[in-house]
């Protein structure tokens, strides 16, 4: 019988292959944790990468924002929704084309940082991620923008 | 053709369609005619030539324009955003000419605004109108725009024209010498870019050797302020130096020609000027035609 390393959770979602480490600052951004139940395993042992973390979110689903900072955070992150204990819908997580609102543009002068108005980046490559700024038309590295992404704001 | 921010949004097609129509405005095949339009001249950071040859460019064509050079005596100076700012001013007039130290300030505003939008030099981002004025020149002196071989020399890293020029050229196959100061150097993410993938880049640190290949020697000002260390700076401002001796020693090709964004300061002497290579003046006109066209072209004066 395989044993769980992490609870398995009735209602809710799993974040499964993030890479190890980074299931903290994806909660941190995700303004997880913060009224909800949340397992996280991480530097859990891993066929494909070697090391991995995992994030167990009760009870909650995600809405298409919060999936595409997940792949920002995590390319190769996989995305299971469960109810019932049943992992009704699986996903590959995807690097979304455009990026709208979720991270600062690292770049000071970039008229983004002096206006009241949203961010908008486009991906230029997946592997490694880059993206450049739709206004100041500087590219970054996924490196550059974990540094400066924002926690979601409440609706 | 909506509005002018970047090279990156024009393709192929609009730059040949702008060049050919600025053709024709400079031997009077055109004569476009603006008489009942205004436009207004943005200058968040102040910059008198580019302001005279809008405005020339503008009245040429009988048009009319306002004026705010610096934000010292205007809103902008009360704390007044610039999208207020740019939302007022484009109640009055039929275009805007915007020049910020604000990188992507052109966009937003074309993004805001129902009239067209030109991007007169966004921070160190993008300048197109002087990439497409020398695009101009290059194709009038060398009577096309493939296959050159075009020297960069001066401030590559921070020079908003050399990168602004690099995307332009990038549609034509063309090899670039780069020649720039140790951190001056043209920046990996220009170099990198996939949408250069048509370019070749080749770095080279001595003129004399390149100049023989060359048909185009683009050179922008090394400022001061980018040393921290004066000593350095006039070592590199004399190692990079373009006099007449080091041009006619090397013997160019009979097509050279040396560009040149002005203003200039040590790195062109003024002994190369009389030379036939010289052509950074009929440059500066030529942003006169390359302005009417654009500024016609969005206003749908043709």
């Amino acid at each position: 019988m395989k044993v769980l390393k992490v609870d398995a959770i009735e209602n809710g979602t799993v974040i499964d292959h993030i890479p190890a480490g980074r299931a903290f600052k994806i909660i941190e951004i995700l303004k997880l944790a913060e009224n909800i139940p949340v397992m996280v395993g991480t530097q859990l042992p891993s066929k494909k990468f070697g090391r991995k973390d995992i994030i167990k979110i009760e009870n909650t689903e995600f809405t298409e924002d919060q999936l595409n900072i997940i792949t920002l955070l995590a390319p190769s992150a996989t995305y299971v929704t469960i109810r019932n204990f049943e992992a009704v819908k699986k996903s590959d997580a995807r690097i979304p084309k455009i990026i709208k609102g979720l991270v600062t543009c690292p770049n000071t002068i970039c008229i983004t940082n002096h206006e009241q108005m949203q961010t908008k980046f486009g991906v230029e490559s997946e592997k490694p991620v880059t993206v450049r700024c739709g206004y100041c038309e500087r590219v970054f590295t996924i490196d550059d923008i974990n540094k400066f992404m924002q926690p979601i704001k409440e609706e | 053709m909506e509005h002018v921010i970047s090279m990156r949004d024009l393709s192929q097609a609009d730059i040949l369609q702008l060049l050919q129509t600025a053709a024709q405005i400079e031997n009077k095949e055109l004569q476009p005619d603006i008489s009942d339009k205004v436009a207004a001249l943005l200058f968040y950071e102040p910059s008198t030539r580019t302001v005279f040859s809008f405005d020339t460019a503008v009245k040429r064509m009988n048009g009319k324009s306002i004026i705010m050079a610096g934000t010292e005596a205007s809103s902008v100076k009360k704390g007044e955003s610039f999208s207020d700012t740019v939302q007022t001013v484009s109640q009055y007039v039929d275009i805007i000419i915007i020049r910020s130290i604000l990188e992507g300030a052109a966009r937003y505003a074309s993004e805001i605004l129902p009239i067209p939008i030109v991007n007169a030099g966004d921070g160190s981002n993008q300048h197109p109108t002087q990439t497409m004025l020398d695009l101009y020149s290059i194709k009038k002196t060398q009577g096309t725009l493939s296959n050159l071989n075009i020297a960069l020399v001066g401030d590559l890293r921070f020079g908003r024209t050399i990168h602004s020029l690099v995307y332009g050229l990038a549609h034509f196959g063309v090899t670039f010498y780069t020649v720039a100061p140790k951190h001056l150097k043209l920046p990996l993410y220009i170099k990198n870019d996939p949408a250069l993938a048509n370019v070749k880049f080749i770095e080279c640190d001595s003129l004399a050797e390149i100049i023989p290949l060359l048909d185009v020697m683009y050179v922008t000002r090394v400022q001061k302020e980018r040393f921290a260390d004066p000593v350095e700076y006039d070592l590199v401002k004399n190692s990079y130096q373009i006099t007449s001796q080091l041009i006619t020693s090397c013997n160019p090709k009979e097509n050279f020609k040396i560009l040149h964004p002005l203003p200039r300061v040590h790195e062109i002497t003024v002994d190369v000027d009389p030379l036939p290579y010289a052509y950074y003046f009929q440059q500066a006109k030529n942003g006169l035609y390359i302005r009417q066209a654009i500024i016609a072209t969005l206003l749908g004066a043709l």
